[in-house]
């Protein structure tokens, strides 16, 4: 602390402010608060998008607090319970729409950005992160290949019902992932996460070819 | 957007172009970008928006028709050598962190007796639209070139920002779930066939901090560092993120800051 | 006028490298704006180069060539010391020469 000694010895008043900050500095809690109403004063509602954008529910007020550490059991479980519950099934028992659909939703990038038209149905830009239908050259690495989804896994109703919840709600299955939570965040409708399930599931989809 | 993006290749038909076996198509397409890209180096129209810039800076303009020239970026009034490489900083009239583009304001506003929502007006150009501020950010930028990042956070106020500036890369919101980590939070990732820094490294946010500002050829302008953030947040279906807020300032100080020991090399160019 | 382009001119060998950076918005026609209205076509459609009195290279230009075109040439010939003059011409008529001294 040779410089803190001089200044001290220098200045006075204004030296000794800079030496409490190296001491102590605001508390981790402190930052987090300063960090939400930060995070208010800095945005503008724009287009579809408005300020209740930055409230945050309960997985991703969550999921940031532990963002970059690992994640307790418990509270994975706590979250993976809650979500699963949340899940609207469709009321038809059937999961598979159409998989020619689930292709254009696949690579439709745009959908709730204040750039969008809030009229336009969104798409669920499946190919920024995953590989899926071999055709596709351009595709993501941020999740895992869903190329031969259907093939490697089975094609029966309980595995259709999973590929249903997953895309309706990623967290039901794997708290705090980086996946969005499509159907329970209203980014797709239900029968668009039927289209994409269609794009996993069918035996006719190039994903399963 | 769309009407802005100025595409001259779509990724996704040119790949598709290259080959036709999965296997080797997948890998020469991202070889093939990579050549495009470094044939991009040469003739970078970031030089234009260098010397528009050089220009404004010395322009005496206003009630006093004063110039920028004694601007104090940091290393004294009118340095403008390295003085990007060491921002954000802690500045002592205004008692606040700021980046460069809000040091930028606060000397139009102090120096050349501009409103500060004039300042402020036009962060962002477009066509037949010129920015003044991209421009003055261009040439202060090219004058840290070969500097190695030096950003300090002995300041209580710079560690703050910083401290803050991390927790707003990990905040996860809006509709997609999504904050900066989403995207930038792993080694080896890319977005469909865009490579993705890994910012919470050293070694990932050195190589994109010191790549930016740059012209980027799907915009046709010259791009800093607070158009990228606002870009992010849009597509993160964020609200806007204000022009040289609070959080602007935090978050780039994170960035910047982890980026330390790096050589600055931009005005850069990229697709 | 236009904005000034950047021109830089080197010896090389028993020729002379040119790279010019010229600043155009080089709309191609095609565009529309957020209205739906097109954007008209707006670019340069001849490049002359000259030294020394004689022109070394001619270019006419379409809307294919990118905004903020670079355009990098060797012509034979050049002197240190000497000039080049480049001159672009576009569609509404408007035009700029700048000249730079060969290095």
């Amino acid at each position: 602390m040779n410089r803190g000694f001089i200044a001290v010895a220098l200045a006075g008043l204004g030296a000794a402010t800079l030496l409490v900050g190296c001491a102590t500095g605001p508390s981790d809690a402190e930052i987090s608060a300063k960090t939400t109403s930060m995070m208010k004063a800095s945005f503008n509602a724009r287009g579809q998008a408005k300020l209740d954008r930055l409230d945050q529910d309960d997985a991703q007020k969550t999921c940031t607090e532990y963002s970059g550490k690992p994640l307790p059991t418990e509270v994975a479980q706590r979250i993976e319970k809650e979500n699963l519950a949340s899940i609207t099934w469709p009321a038809d028992g059937k999961y598979l729409g159409s998989w020619q659909n689930g292709e254009k939703i696949a690579q439709e990038g745009r959908g709730m950005q204040y750039s969008d038209d809030p009229a336009s149905p969104s798409g669920a830009n499946c190919y920024a992160c995953h590989q899926l239908a071999p055709q596709e050259l351009s595709y993501g690495t941020i999740g895992p290949s869903l190329y031969q989804f259907a093939k490697l896994r089975g094609y029966g109703v309980e595995i259709q019902k999973y590929a249903y919840g997953k895309v309706f709600n990623s967290e039901a299955y794997n708290a705090c992932t980086t996946m969005p939570r499509f159907g329970h965040s209203k980014i797709l409708t239900e029968q668009q996460v039927k289209d994409v399930v269609a794009l996993l599931m069918d035996p006719a989809s190039p994903v399963n070819k | 957007m769309a009407v802005a993006n100025r595409r001259i290749v779509r990724w996704g038909a040119f790949a598709l172009a290259l080959a036709a076996p999965i296997v080797l198509g997948q890998g020469s397409a991202v070889d093939e970008i990579a050549k495009y890209r470094a044939a991009l180096q040469d003739g970078n129209p970031a030089e234009l928006w260098e010397v528009r810039g050089e220009g404004i800076w010395k322009a005496p303009v206003g009630p006093g028709k004063a110039s920028l020239e004694k601007c104090d970026l940091g290393l004294g009034p009118g340095v403008v050598k390295g003085a990007y490489a060491a921002m954000p900083r802690y500045f002592a009239d205004a008692d606040k962190v700021m980046d460069l583009e809000t040091r930028l304001v606060w000397c139009r506003v102090k120096l050349q007796g501009m409103s500060e929502a004039d300042a402020k007006k036009n962060p962002f150009g477009g066509p037949n639209n010129k920015s003044d501020m991209e421009a003055l950010v261009a040439f202060v930028t090219s004058e840290s070139r070969g500097a190695r990042m030096n950003v300090s956070i002995d300041h209580p106020k710079e560690r703050e920002a910083y401290r803050i500036g991390e927790k707003i890369f990990y905040f996860r919101g809006g509709p997609h779930d999504f904050g900066c980590v989403t995207c930038h939070g792993e080694d080896g990732k890319r977005i469909r066939l865009q490579d993705l820094p890994n910012l919470t490294t050293k070694e990932g946010a050195q190589k994109a901090y010191t790549t930016w500002p740059a012209y980027r050829v799907s915009q046709g302008e010259l791009r800093s560092f607070q158009w990228r953030l606002n870009d992010c947040f849009r597509q993160q279906r964020f609200p806007e993120l204000v022009f040289t807020s609070d959080a602007s300032i935090a978050l780039t100080m994170y960035l910047a800051r982890n980026a330390n020991g790096a050589p600055f090399d931009a005005p850069a160019i990229k697709r | 006028m236009a904005d000034p382009m950047k021109i830089r001119a080197n010896v090389s060998g028993d020729s002379t490298e040119v790279k010019v950076l010229m600043n155009h918005e080089m709309e191609t026609g095609q565009r529309k704006d957020a209205n739906g209205a097109t954007i008209p076509a707006w670019f340069i459609q001849n490049v002359t180069v000259t030294y020394g009195g004689k022109t070394v290279l001619s270019a006419q230009w379409g809307p294919a060539v990118a905004k903020n075109p670079f355009l990098a040439f060797k012509f034979k010939g050049g002197a240190k010391g000497e000039k080049v003059q480049i001159t672009w011409v576009d569609n509404k008529g408007d035009k700029r020469t700048d000249e730079a001294v060969i290095a």
